[in-house]
């Protein structure tokens, strides 16, 4: 795996969420990737950079354009340093939410990208990574 | 022995046009500098860089031409027997140096041909790729056939990606006519497994998140029964039979009746 | 503050969001949305999202608030112009608007509102002529 461009983004402020997404759109133009790609992935960042904001009050998304032997896309990985994730199976059910949302959060952005890791430590913070590749598959 | 091996390997060239020929000059330009290094052995060093791109470019251009993997390959082992008669002539009095000397670089080809083979099926690979991606393409079309009324015959298995490439053709259509009605006939379907039926049913969603309402037909009985037997719940899309019914529903919610002409009546008008 | 325009042609009220939605911006539209339902009584609202080009769940929560407001106050919501790539992803992320509306585009939106409100006023005669035929 080649990192090709790499980008941080330090998300704070619910302003930052705009700005974010315009920078993932960059990202994933630069590699070609279709609108319906593009939309899917932009929704899933958008989520998880809300998660962010609202369970840990922000932390930092790393942007990278990465390449394998036969594909190429876009890497994002958001770091916090808020409470974590007591149970993660739980977060990641639809429906589940402690924070009286529509709990689609988690599970929803899972199902927009192609790949989806999620480590989380209570305490510790949480991080997702997740990977869009550029033919969505 | 440098300028002899580039003129031994530009006689195999002669016979090729000249982007090739400038192609395979450059190459051994570039052969004969890495041999000069002393490295014989590992092709992933810097000085083989150039080599192994022209190399790369050469078998993907062929792939796609549709060469055989035989006349990619002649390439660069083509190469090897210049070289060898080469070295015979000028190491004819010193065996061992000859042998020693033959054997590296036929490693070497050996290696670099290697290259070729992999970028070879590589770029065939890409071709199958993108004929997958056609083909995709090719069975869905969108029929248009009514005013405001899309049909969309789906032959084949629906997979997720196959899924994601009907629903984006069918809801472009809806937004290019300004339809309000899709129909889905799934008569070319083999069979409905509850992942297939979660396809159909996020299909339905978005065409009606579009502002448009779809309707399935072409539903065969056994594919109604393992839809029950499954226990998937369709109760929420209206589904049909026959393409028939679902263009007559159709009609019926855009208000469009067709009647049959009483031809007598007809032919005593044009009179 | 930004904000967003909010039109009034005849019983109902039409936005048309052409900017990227941050949340403030959203829940301002929320508010002076459902304050212009009660002031002018309208019976419809349109919202126009064709030049949206992301809708996440929380926009959707958005939306759905607004057409459950609205509906309590007795007017229908309908979302227009949804973009194909939009909808997709909403599906997939599983956010299907139940609740709300939706048309192909504005003049359409239109005639589905008129539509409501046709049925409507004949549901609200025939409660009526059962009231009757009940006393």
């Amino acid at each position: 795996m080649i990192v090709m461009t790499k980008d941080t983004m330090e998300i704070v402020r619910e302003q930052d969420v705009v700005p974010f997404r315009n920078r993932v759109r960059e990202f994933s133009t630069k590699i070609g990737m279709s609108v319906v790609n593009q939309t899917k992935l932009i929704t899933a960042a958008s989520e998880l950079v809300r998660n962010m904001l609202k369970y840990a009050n922000g932390g930092k998304v790393i942007l990278e354009i990465i390449s394998n032997n036969a594909k190429t896309g876009v890497r994002l990985t958001f770091a916090d340093q808020g409470p974590g994730i007591p149970d993660l199976s739980l977060a990641m059910k639809d429906g589940y939410s402690t924070g009286r949302s529509l709990g689609l959060g988690l599970p929803g952005a899972k199902r927009l990208v192609n790949e989806f890791d999620l480590k989380s430590q209570p305490g510790q913070g949480t991080t997702v990574t997740v990977i869009h590749w550029k033919h969505g598959r | 022995m440098q300028n002899q091996l580039s003129d031994a390997g530009l006689r195999d060239d002669l016979m090729t046009n000249d982007e090739l020929l400038r192609q395979s000059e450059e190459m051994l330009d570039a052969l004969l500098r890495a041999i000069a290094t002393g490295n014989f052995d590992d092709i992933y060093a810097t000085e083989y860089e150039t080599i192994t791109d022209t190399l790369r470019d050469i078998s993907i251009t062929r792939a796609r031409q549709g060469f055989s993997p035989r006349e990619t390959a002649q390439y660069v082992l083509s190469l090897k027997k210049a070289v060898v008669e080469v070295l015979e002539q000028e190491r004819s009095d010193d065996y061992i140096t000859l042998y020693k000397e033959s054997t590296s670089i036929n490693t070497l080809l050996d290696n670099l041909s290697i290259v070729t083979f992999e970028t070879f099926i590589k770029g065939r690979e890409e071709v199958i790729l993108r004929q997958t991606d056609e083909i995709s393409e090719i069975s869905t079309p969108v029929i248009r056939v009514w005013n405001g009324i899309l049909a969309l015959p789906i032959i084949g298995t629906l997979d997720s990606a196959r899924t994601q490439v009907v629903m984006e053709n069918l809801l472009q259509e809806i937004v290019n006519t300004g339809s309000n009605i899709a129909i889905l006939d799934i008569s070319g379907v083999p069979a409905v497994d509850s992942l297939v039926a979660q396809h159909l049913i996020k299909t339905v969603s978005a065409t009606r998140l579009m502002g448009a309402e779809c309707i399935i037909s072409g539903i065969r009985a056994e594919i109604a029964q393992t839809i029950v037997h499954l226990g998937i719940d369709l109760s929420n899309i209206k589904t049909k039979a026959t393409l028939a019914s679902a263009l007559q529903l159709a009609f019926s919610m855009t208000n469009v009746e067709v009647r049959r002409i009483d031809k007598n009546v007809g032919l005593r008008g044009t009179r | 503050m930004d904000r967003i325009p909010i039109l009034k042609m005849g019983h109902f009220l039409l936005v048309t969001i052409q900017v990227d939605l941050y949340d403030r911006l959203a829940l301002t539209l929320e508010n002076d949305l459902i304050s212009m339902v009660s002031q002018t009584g309208a019976r419809g609202v349109l919202i126009d999202i064709s030049a949206v080009s992301i809708v996440d769940s929380f926009m959707g929560r958005i939306l759905g608030n607004i057409a459950s407001m609205s509906r309590i106050m007795d007017a229908e919501t309908v979302v227009v112009g949804m973009q194909p790539a939009v909808a997709i992803t909403l599906v997939e992320l599983g956010l299907t608007l139940q609740g709300v509306y939706t048309a192909l585009n504005v003049e359409k939106g239109m005639e589905l509102l008129n539509s409501k409100m046709d049925t409507n006023l004949e549901q609200e005669e025939d409660e009526e002529d059962q009231d009757d035929r009940n006393d």
